[in-house]
């Protein structure tokens, strides 16, 4: 796989932009954990990077680009820590002396990328520590673990670059002051609360990027790719539990309609309208195993209950075919995890489905007083289709004109004007 | 690294919690022995009240000083105590506010000891 010394230079900048895009997490990772600083990793890896620009064409790409980046970025954070005498940089010599550096082979060139430990996971528990506030803990995130750069990231969260890296600024001030360790936590128990956050932190990447309707939706919507990378990544590193299956599992099958979920006009479909012939084929299939394995795992969790959802809707070729009865089931399973007005509001449109428009109307109707429920413009859709079909049109008006005060984004404030104008509205 | 646990309670709950199962004296002093046996415990001190409290304020740096009885008006928390442990991180420190029996229907605020 890993391309051998090529001395006439032309690969090197697809080998660099590849290193990049796929090992520089990791190599950010390697530094933290050596050095316990952001900054001092992000400063060393960026020398690195550019030592490699300078050497690479004249000597050909190493045997493992990740082996050689390391050792190479090493150095120059040890460099580094000699030199500078701030108190961050003071702290990352005292863990040099503390015996990191007696770690760090002579010559890890020597290596191959799969010698080195993949220090990654301790970036994605570090970067979720419910000392860091959850905003925070997506743009560290992103910015430390993801493949995307500054710019890229702040475009796909709607954020000036100024802002952007304001934030992380602030974080890292906040990591070093507080002395957050970037580290997975030892503790089990610890360890087994820190991975929910990590996990929530993903899939609030994936839905920033999948209901991306404002700002430039195709950047908007690396994130949804952004994100089942990083779910790729939890799992491939914590294999055992069900969880990081399961939300890997719930991401792909979710992907997999969005060929399906906006006409040409970008206006998006209802799920019942969906053409389910555009769904990616392939995403399910993936989804659809994977679904299975976490859900036969003891400590399958919400997750994974999500994603036996999504599974059920991939699994029927027609909507008329959905087996509505076994959702339900699977919305009491994840209401017996935490009552959610939102999983709540969904059980109610499913027994709509199971049984009869009448009953989902009126489960629906004994949620109208949650407030959470009141500002979600798609509970006010979900009362308005249920009144059309019972044929009651005034109320169905009046519900989608209250939806229509709620909704945020232009292409869904056209569906709703779309679904008014039948009522000759 | 040394880390300062304040230990917060409330004006509201200290007046209505009186039947609520607080934790006493002899469970803090029992904490202070823990901290003290592992080695971490650097100084703190517990407060009386916050009615015996004096507040003092100053407009600007010129303004005659404004002096008032008790705490802050607009302020519902107070401080209680504090304690400061010194520990490598942020875990540690959260690891003894979680087994620090101020926690109980109270907040702990951690804050790491400015170093001058």
């Amino acid at each position: 796989m890993i391309p051998e010394a090529v001395p006439d230079g032309r690969p090197t900048d697809d080998a660099l932009s590849r290193v990049h895009r796929e090992e520089h997490s990791r190599l950010l990772a390697t530094l933290v954990r050596r050095f316990g600083d952001l900054d001092l990793a992000e400063d060393a890896a960026q020398e690195a990077m550019e030592s490699a620009l300078r050497t690479w064409p004249a000597q050909g790409v190493p045997r493992s680009p990740l082996a050689w980046l390391t050792t190479v970025a090493t150095r120059s954070a040890l460099d580094r820590v000699r030199r500078d005498a701030t108190s961050a940089r003071r702290l990352a010599e005292l863990r040099v002396r503390e015996g990191v550096r007696a770690a760090v082979p002579a010559d890890e060139a020597a290596l191959s990328a799969g010698d080195l430990p993949d220090e990654r996971l301790a970036m994605l528990m570090g970067c979720c520590h419910p000392a860091i506030a959850p905003a925070d803990r997506i743009a560290l995130m992103l910015r430390f673990v993801g493949s995307l750069n500054t710019e890229e990231v702040a475009q796909s969260l709607l954020l000036p670059v100024p802002t952007l890296q304001a934030r992380i600024t602030r974080v890292k001030k906040r990591i070093t002051t507080h002395r957050i360790s970037l580290t997975v936590p030892t503790d089990p128990v610890e360890r087994a609360r820190r991975l929910p956050l990590v996990l929530t932190s993903i899939s609030l990447i994936f839905t920033e990027g999948y209901a991306a309707t404002s700002g430039d939706t195709s950047i908007r919507r690396e994130l949804t790719a952004e994100a089942i990378r990083l779910a790729r990544l939890t799992h491939r590193l914590l294999p055992v539990p069900a969880e990081p299956q399961g939300l890997l599992a719930l991401l792909l099958l979710t992907e997999a309609r969005s060929p399906a979920r906006d006409d040409a006009a970008g206006i998006p479909v209802p799920l019942e309208e969906q053409d389910r012939s555009r769904w990616d084929t392939e995403l399910i299939a993936e989804g659809l195993a994977l679904t299975q394995l976490a859900a036969a795992r003891a400590d399958a969790g919400r997750f994974t209950i999500q994603a036996a959802i999504a599974a059920v809707h991939a699994e029927s070729s027609r909507f008329e075919d959905t087996d509505w009865a076994q959702i339900v089931a699977l919305y009491d399973l994840l209401l017996a995890r935490g009552d959610d007005p939102v999983v709540r509001m969904n059980r109610a449109i499913a027994v709509g489905r199971a049984q009869t428009p009448a009953e989902g109307l009126a489960l629906l109707e004994q949620l109208g007083e949650e407030p959470r429920l009141r500002r979600h413009h798609p509970f006010h859709v979900a009362l308005a289709l249920f009144h059309e079909e019972l044929g009651r049109m005034e109320e169905a008006v009046a519900a989608w004109h209250r939806a229509l005060d709620l909704v945020g984004s232009t292409a869904e404030r056209r569906f709703i004007e779309r679904r008014l104008a039948r009522h000759g509205e | 690294m040394k880390y300062v646990l304040l230990l917060m309670g409330n004006l509201a709950d200290e007046r209505c919690g009186e039947t609520e199962e607080v934790p006493g004296p002899e469970e803090f002093i029992a904490f202070d022995a823990e901290l003290q046996e592992a080695g971490v415990l650097a100084g703190g001190f517990a407060l009386t009240d916050p009615e015996e409290g004096t507040s003092l304020s100053k407009a600007s740096r010129e303004a005659e000083p404004v002096i008032t009885a008790g705490p802050y008006a607009e302020s519902r928390e107070f401080v209680g105590g504090t304690i400061v442990i010194e520990v490598d991180s942020l875990d540690d420190a959260l690891a003894w506010a979680a087994k620090c029996p101020g926690a109980i229907g109270g907040r702990i605020e951690i804050r790491p000891l400015l170093e001058m």
